[in-house]
């Protein structure tokens, strides 16, 4: 029963993690066909912003309580700079080229970003865990859990909803999803698709920075954690099916509770059972649990 | 045309002697990079050749490690120093693998295929990286080689392993020319083209997307068998993103219109890379990713395409 619950706690809480660094990789995609592999430098510049600023910001002297600002706020410039920066200064030049060449393009700009991670910031590990030992613990059933990592159960529920809300709940919103549907007959409606390709890629790109703050303090900030995070969404959003904001956080929480029990039962297991979940699902759905049929091309 | 009167066959094999009788002049670490060069090069022509059938291959590195391990394991563990037994091994191990694999593989096109081959090779870095019996990131070494029983001394065994790296992938690059001749691959060209007319004229896209992959396996396990036996050691680093990475990267430099640009490329960069690692270590990445993205946007053939208009033009 214990260890029922426990599984139950920590694959929510990975799920929710799994989510919110998954849910900008499908948006973007879902708009603009672009699988972009730069989503992973992206959470990486996001927890090295966040180290940096939180740690400036404790330096300083100020109340503790203010680093929870501290965090987002560092995600959000990093995230709508290089958002920016990518969109106009690379992928408008690429639009209406191969998906393939996509990632070719998106894999190159990760090569280019995480080595502009280490000249800014060199190869030492920076270290935030203030803001995740300030909230403190609570006992669930006399097992200690982090208060932190509920506090991420709640942003990861806020940011889908906010997420789901603004596609389906505002008129932009609508616009975006008629994008997504059909990008050419969005065109001739008189939408400004290139606008709302910027758009969606910086907000992606904020998606991604804030999974990255967030995760800072619960890690030491190394090169090299853009990597694991890309394979990790990927696999995500292909078990809800590439495109889907639903999908993702079905693919989250699939991944998230399978790779929780994982830990507690047959922890030798944990590295690849994300993976095999994800092989097992593509062989009986090829594209997901939830992508749209594709038409052939003749 | 047949196969002795190909003059593209021709010049491989000339320079195959060639690659050779140079050895002893080369100095010692000219030599090092051309031969470990040659070995990775093989594991390019695997990207090169599914490249051909409109499959990117992220995730190359799989078989260029898997490759490396079979030769580091049975050498270290089983004994086994024979090169031409190591060699037929890493081939064996990498497309027994890709035999496997290739049956869920040979279902995705694109990004798909892309990432599902990242997050394989991905596995693979992770479990070694966690194997403490094959010495985690630091991986092992292999014992000294020996050539059909006999054991060389020291500098000729050197030479003897070079001159079998010349041999193996100057032979492969000739069969794979052979192969993107032969209907098989030219079906594969017609894959990237268009993949329905291609069932509709009788083909199995599937199984020829499998047969690719398996070949592209063989290749890069051949070169991993014959890296790790130039080296003298291998680590997880072989698996890793990086390194599948580097092999896209030069495939797209050079091209893949022709099986000796892709060889010659990954010579010049292992060159280049020397020089710029020393330079300045952390700026590396951002080299190869801004002449990625320079070549897409500029050169979409590669530079082999330089070569070509060339000839075309004059």
């Amino acid at each position: 029963m214990l260890k029922l619950v426990a599984i139950f706690i920590d694959g929510l809480v990975y799920a929710s993690w799994l989510f919110m660094v998954s849910v900008g990789l499908t948006l973007i995609y879902g708009v603009m066909k672009i699988l972009n592999i730069a989503h992973g430098s992206l959470f990486a510049l996001g927890a090295y912003a966040a180290a940096s600023l939180v740690g400036a910001y404790f330096a300083s002297g100020l109340p503790p309580a203010g680093s929870y600002v501290v965090l987002p706020v560092a995600a959000v410039i990093v995230g709508a700079f290089f958002g920016l920066l990518i969109e106009r200064g690379i992928l408008r030049f690429m639009y209406g080229r191969d998906e393939v060449l996509m990632v070719l393009v998106t894999y190159a700009v990760f090569l280019v970003l995480e080595d502009v991670i280490k000249l800014v910031w060199g190869v030492d590990p920076y270290f935030t865990a203030q803001p995740y030992g300030l909230l403190g613990t609570i006992d669930v059933l006399g097992l200690p859990y982090a208060v932190y990592d509920f506090a991420l159960i709640a942003i990861a529920l806020a940011l889908g909803a906010a997420v789901w809300w603004g596609l389906n709940r505002t008129g932009r919103g609508k616009l975006l999803v008629a994008v997504i549907h059909d990008r050419e007959m969005s065109r001739a409606m008189g939408i400004n698709v290139t606008a709302m390709f910027l758009v969606t890629f910086i907000i992606g790109s904020m998606l991604g920075a804030i999974g990255g703050a967030l995760t800072a303090p619960k890690i030491s900030v190394v090169p090299g954690i853009g990597v694991e995070v890309i394979v990790l969404a990927f696999a995500v959003v292909v078990i809800g099916g590439l495109g889907s904001i639903g999908g993702a956080a079905v693919g989250a929480l699939v991944a998230g509770f399978v790779r929780a029990a994982t830990v507690h039962l047959y922890p030798e297991a944990e590295l690849f059972v994300i993976y095999g979940v994800m092989a097992l699902v593509l062989a009986v759905w090829p594209h997901g649990l939830f992508a749209q049929a594709e038409a052939r091309k003749i | 045309m047949s196969v002795l009167t190909d003059r593209n066959v021709l010049v491989l094999l000339a320079a195959i002697p060639l690659l050779i009788a140079a050895g002893p002049i080369m100095p010692d670490w000219v030599r090092f990079f051309l031969q470990v060069s040659l070995a990775s090069g093989l594991a390019v022509l695997g990207v090169v050749v599914q490249m051909r059938a409109g499959l990117v291959s992220f995730g190359q590195g799989l078989y260029y490690c898997l490759g490396a391990y079979a030769a580091g394991m049975t050498g270290h563990f089983v004994g086994v120093t024979d090169v031409f037994a190591l060699l037929g091994l890493g081939i064996v191990v990498a497309a027994g693998v890709a035999v496997v694999l290739g049956f869920l593989m040979s279902r995705y096109r694109e990004i798909f295929f892309a990432m599902l081959s990242l997050a394989l090779s991905m596995i693979l870095y992770g479990l070694l990286v966690k194997a403490e019996v094959l010495g985690s990131t630091d991986g092992f070494n292999l014992p000294k080689a020996t050539f059909l029983g006999l054991a060389p001394t020291e500098q000729a065994l050197r030479f003897a392993v070079y001159a079998l790296t010349c041999a193996v992938t100057l032979l492969a690059a000739i069969f794979l020319y052979r192969y993107l001749k032969s209907p098989m691959g030219r079906i594969g060209e017609a894959i990237a083209q268009n993949e329905i007319r291609v069932e509709y004229l009788g083909s199995s896209a599937r199984t020829v997307v499998h047969i690719t992959y398996v070949l592209a396996a063989a290749l890069s396990g051949a070169g991993g068998a014959l890296a790790a036996l130039a080296n003298g050691h291998v680590d997880p680093e072989m698996a890793n993103w990086t390194t599948s990475g580097q092999f896209v990267f030069v495939a797209l430099l050079s091209g893949t219109g022709n099986v000796a640009a892709p060889l010659i490329g990954n010579f010049l960069l292992e060159m280049i890379r020397v020089y710029a690692v020393a330079w300045s270590p952390y700026t590396w990445q951002l080299i190869l990713g801004a002449t990625m993205l320079l070549v897409i946007l500029f050169l979409p053939g590669g530079l082999w395409s330089l070569v070509e208009r060339r000839k075309a033009g004059g």
